[in-house]
C-alpha cells in the first residue's frame, strides 16, 4: 500500500457518489474539448497567415466585389513584391450539401503569393497556367472525394450561373497540392478565373478580393495605406490589412467564438466546482474520526493534507482526461461531416495541456478546504473527545 | 517485571477546560511515574479525567501547565509535527470502536503505520504477516472490518498498535464495545505483550473485570490519584 492507494481507496469508498463526481467533471471538459477545437479551427487561419502578406477587400465588406483594373494598379505599388486575386465561388459538388471552398484565381500570380506555404512543383505549375478549365485540388479534398489528376468533375456553385444558365463548371484537375506546414488545411481547390469570368452570367470583370505579397513584412503599414488611397473616393473603396487581421476578421462574422467557449466552459466549470467542492467538503467531514484517527498514528497534517488534495487531484484528472478522450472521439467524428465548414477540427496537444491545467486548478480548488480543514483538525475534536 | 526506571513521568500536570465564562480543572498539579514494562489500569468516574490523562500521555492533548516525560524525551513542549513524528515512533493506540480504516481490509490497516517508516513494501508485508499471526488473524488479512466480529476488528486494531513496536500502549476501554468472551481475549493479549513482550501498558477502563489484568490499579477522581493497589 502506498499514498496513491490510500487516497484510491478514499475516493472510491462510495462508488456511486464517485461516479456521479467524475461523470460531472468528464462532461465539463467534454464541453471544453470540443468548444475549444472549433474554436481553434476557427482561428486557424491566424496561425498560418504570413507577415508579408496583405489583403485587400472591399472597404463596405468582404463579400462586395473590386474590380479587375485594381489588380494591375496594386502591382504598381512600392514595396509590393507580387498580387493575386480571388474570388469566391460558392461550390459544391453533386449535392448542394456536399459543400466544397472553391476560388477562381489568377494562376501565376496565386501561386507565386501562396508558393511559401503550398506545394506547386514545376510541371502542376505550368500545366495550370495553360489549361483553361484546370483546376488544383488540396490534398484533403482529393482524398476526401477520391479525386486524382486528369478527372474531370463538374462543381457548381449557389451562387454564380453560367451565361447557358447551367450552375455547373466543368474542370480538369491538373494538381493536387499539398501544405509545406501541417497547420494549413488543403480542403479546398482553385481553378482559372478567366474561364470563371469569361463564362459567368453577371459580375463580369470583378473579383472578390486582392492578396498582397510585400517585399517586407516592414513595409505591411506603408504599402496598405498607399493602396488604400489610391481607391479613395472610388465606387469601390478599399480596406486593406495584413492577412492574419483579415483571418481573424473573416472567423469573427461567425461570432465570438473565443467569448462562447469562455462563457459555456466558465458556467459548466463554476457548477462543477460548486458540486465537487460541496461534495468534497461532506466527504471529508464524514471522514473526521479517520482523519483523527491516521492523526493520532502519526500522520503529520502536512500528509493529511496532501492526502485529501491527491484525493480531488485524482478525481480531477480521471474524471477530465476521460472527459478530453471523449471530446477527442467526438470531434474526429465531428471532422468528418463538418470538413468543409471547419477544415481541421481536432483537439490538439495544446487544448489538452490548457485541459491538464484546468484538471489541476480545479483539483486544487475543490480539495483545497476541506484539505485545510483536515490538516488543521484537533485530535481531539476528530475523536470526539474534550 | 518492572523495571526501576520510570518510562513515563508526569510532573505538576495540570490540565482544565473552559465552560461558558468559567475554567473548569480536570488536573491540579498532578505527579506519577509510571515504571517501563507496568501494565496499570486507571479507574475512576465519568469526567474523572481518565481519556484526557490517556491524550495527554500519548499527545494528543496540551497539558495547561507541568511536565510530560516519556523515557527521555519531554513531549509537552514538541510542535505538531514532532508530536506527530513522536507518535508514529513510540505510541500504539488502542481504541474502544477499533477506529479502523472500513475501505481498507485488515492487513492494510496494520500496514498504516508502517507507511510513515521507510520500510520497503516487502518488508512492510512480512511486518504486517508477524503482527497478525501474533494476535493469531492470519487468516483474515483480507477480510474488511464490516467482515469480522468486534473481537477481531479490536484484534486488528492491537495489531495496528504494534506494528511499530512501541514503547508505550495506550488503550481506551478497549474491551468497552465487546462481550465478556471476546473481552478476555483481548486482554489475554494485552497481558501477554506485557508479560512477554516486556510493554508498557496503560489501560483506561471501567471494568473492574478488566482492570484485573493489569499488574496495578490507579483510581483517578477530582484531579487525584486516590488510590492504588495491586491488581488481583
Amino acid at each position: 500500500m502506498n499514498d496513491w492507494m490510500l487516497i484510491g481507496k478514499n475516493l472510491f469508498r462510495k462508488k456511486l457518489r464517485a461516479a456521479l463526481m467524475l461523470l460531472s467533471i468528464l462532461i465539463a471538459f467534454t464541453i471544453f474539448g470540443v468548444l475549444a477545437a472549433f474554436h481553434k479551427a476557427f482561428t486557424a487561419g491566424e496561425d498560418v497567415a504570413a507577415a508579408d502578406r496583405l489583403v485587400t477587400v472591399n472597404k463596405i465588406n468582404f463579400t462586395q466585389p473590386l474590380p479587375i483594373a485594381y489588380f494591375n494598379r496594386a502591382r504598381g505599388v512600392e514595396g509590393v513584391k507580387q498580387v493575386t486575386h480571388l474570388n469566391w465561388f460558392g461550390g459544391y459538388y453533386q449535392d448542394p450539401r456536399n459543400f466544397l471552398i472553391v476560388m477562381a484565381v489568377e494562376p501565376e500570380t496565386y501561386m507565386d503569393v501562396y508558393g511559401a506555404d503550398l506545394e506547386f512543383p514545376a510541371g502542376m505549375r505550368r500545366d495550370f497556367i495553360t489549361n483553361r478549365t484546370g483546376a488544383l485540388v488540396g490534398k484533403a479534398m482529393a482524398d476526401r472525394w477520391g479525386w486524382k489528376v486528369g478527372d474531370r468533375v463538374p462543381i457548381s456553385s449557389n451562387i454564380f450561373s453560367q451565361k447557358n444558365g447551367s450552375h455547373s463548371w466543368d474542370m480538369t484537375i491538373v494538381g493536387i497540392f499539398d501544405n509545406r506546414t501541417p497547420r494549413l488545411d488543403t480542403n479546398f481547390m482553385v481553378f482559372q478565373y478567366d474561364y470563371f469570368d469569361e463564362t459567368r452570367s453577371f459580375g463580369k470583370d470583378m473579383i472578390g478580393w486582392m492578396t498582397i505579397k510585400t517585399t517586407s513584412s516592414s513595409l505591411n503599414d506603408r504599402v496598405a495605406k498607399t493602396v488604400d488611397q489610391m481607391f479613395a473616393n472610388s465606387s469601390y473603396e478599399t480596406s486593406t490589412d495584413t492577412e492574419k487581421a483579415f483571418n481573424k476578421a473573416f472567423a469573427a462574422q461567425f461570432g465570438n467564438i473565443a467569448l462562447i467557449v469562455v462563457l459555456v466552459v466558465g458556467a459548466a466549470f463554476a457548477t462543477i466546482l460548486m458540486i465537487v467542492g460541496n461534495t468534497m467538503v461532506m466527504a471529508v467531514r464524514e471522514r473526521t474520526r479517520e482523519i483523527g484517527v491516521l492523526k493520532t498514528l502519526g500522520f503529520p497534517g502536512g500528509r493529511i493534507l496532501r492526502l485529501v488534495l491527491g484525493e480531488s487531484l485524482l478525481l480531477a484528472l480521471l474524471g477530465g482526461l476521460a472527459g478530453i478522450a471523449v471530446a477527442t472521439a467526438a470531434t474526429m467524428a465531428l471532422s468528418r461531416s463538418l470538413a468543409n465548414f471547419v477544415p481541421g477540427m481536432a483537439v490538439t496537444p495544446g487544448i489538452v495541456l490548457i485541459a491538464v491545467l484546468l484538471m489541476l486548478g480545479l483539483g486544487v480548488l475543490t480539495g483545497l478546504i476541506p484539505a485545510l480543514n483536515a490538516m488543521r483538525l484537533k485530535i481531539t475534536t476528530a475523536l470526539g473527545r474534550s | 517485571m518492572p523495571s526501576d526506571i520510570p518510562l513515563v513521568r508526569l510532573v505538576g500536570l495540570s490540565k482544565g477546560f473552559v465552560k461558558g465564562k468559567e475554567t473548569i480543572s480536570i488536573f491540579e498539579r498532578l505527579d506519577i511515574a509510571i515504571p517501563s514494562g507496568d501494565f496499570i489500569a486507571i479507574m475512576g468516574p465519568s469526567g474523572s479525567g481518565k481519556t484526557t490523562l490517556l491524550n495527554l500521555l500519548g499527545g494528543i492533548d496540551r497539558p495547561d501547565a507541568g511536565e510530560i516525560h516519556i523515557g527521555e524525551q519531554r513531549i509537552d513542549g514538541l510542535s505538531e509535527t514532532e508530536l506527530a513524528r513522536w507518535r508514529a515512533a513510540n505510541i500504539g493506540f488502542i481504541f474502544q470502536f477499533y477506529n479502523l480504516m472500513p475501505m481498507l481490509t485488515a492487513a492494510q490497516n496494520v500496514e498504516l503505520p508502517l507507511l510513515l517508516t521507510k520500510l520497503g513494501r516487502h518488508q512492510r508485508r512480512e511486518h504486517v504477516k508477524t503482527a497478525l499471526a501474533i494476535v493469531n488473524l492470519s487468516d483474515r488479512a483480507k477480510h474488511y472490518p464490516r467482515e469480522m466480529s468486534g473481537g477481531q476488528q479490536q484484534r486488528v486494531a492491537i495489531a495496528r498498535a504494534i506494528i511499530s513496536d512501541p514503547k508505550l500502549l495506550l488503550c481506551d476501554e478497549p474491551t468497552g464495545d465487546l462481550d465478556r468472551g471476546a473481552a478476555d481475549e483481548i486482554l489475554s493479549t494485552l497481558a501477554t505483550f506485557n508479560r512477554d513482550l516486556g510493554k508498557t501498558i496503560i489501560m483506561v477502563t471501567h471494568d473492574p473485570s478488566a482492570a484485573k489484568y493489569a499488574r496495578r490499579i490507579l483510581h483517578l477522581d477530582k484531579g487525584r490519584f486516590i488510590e492504588s493497589e495491586l491488581a488481583a
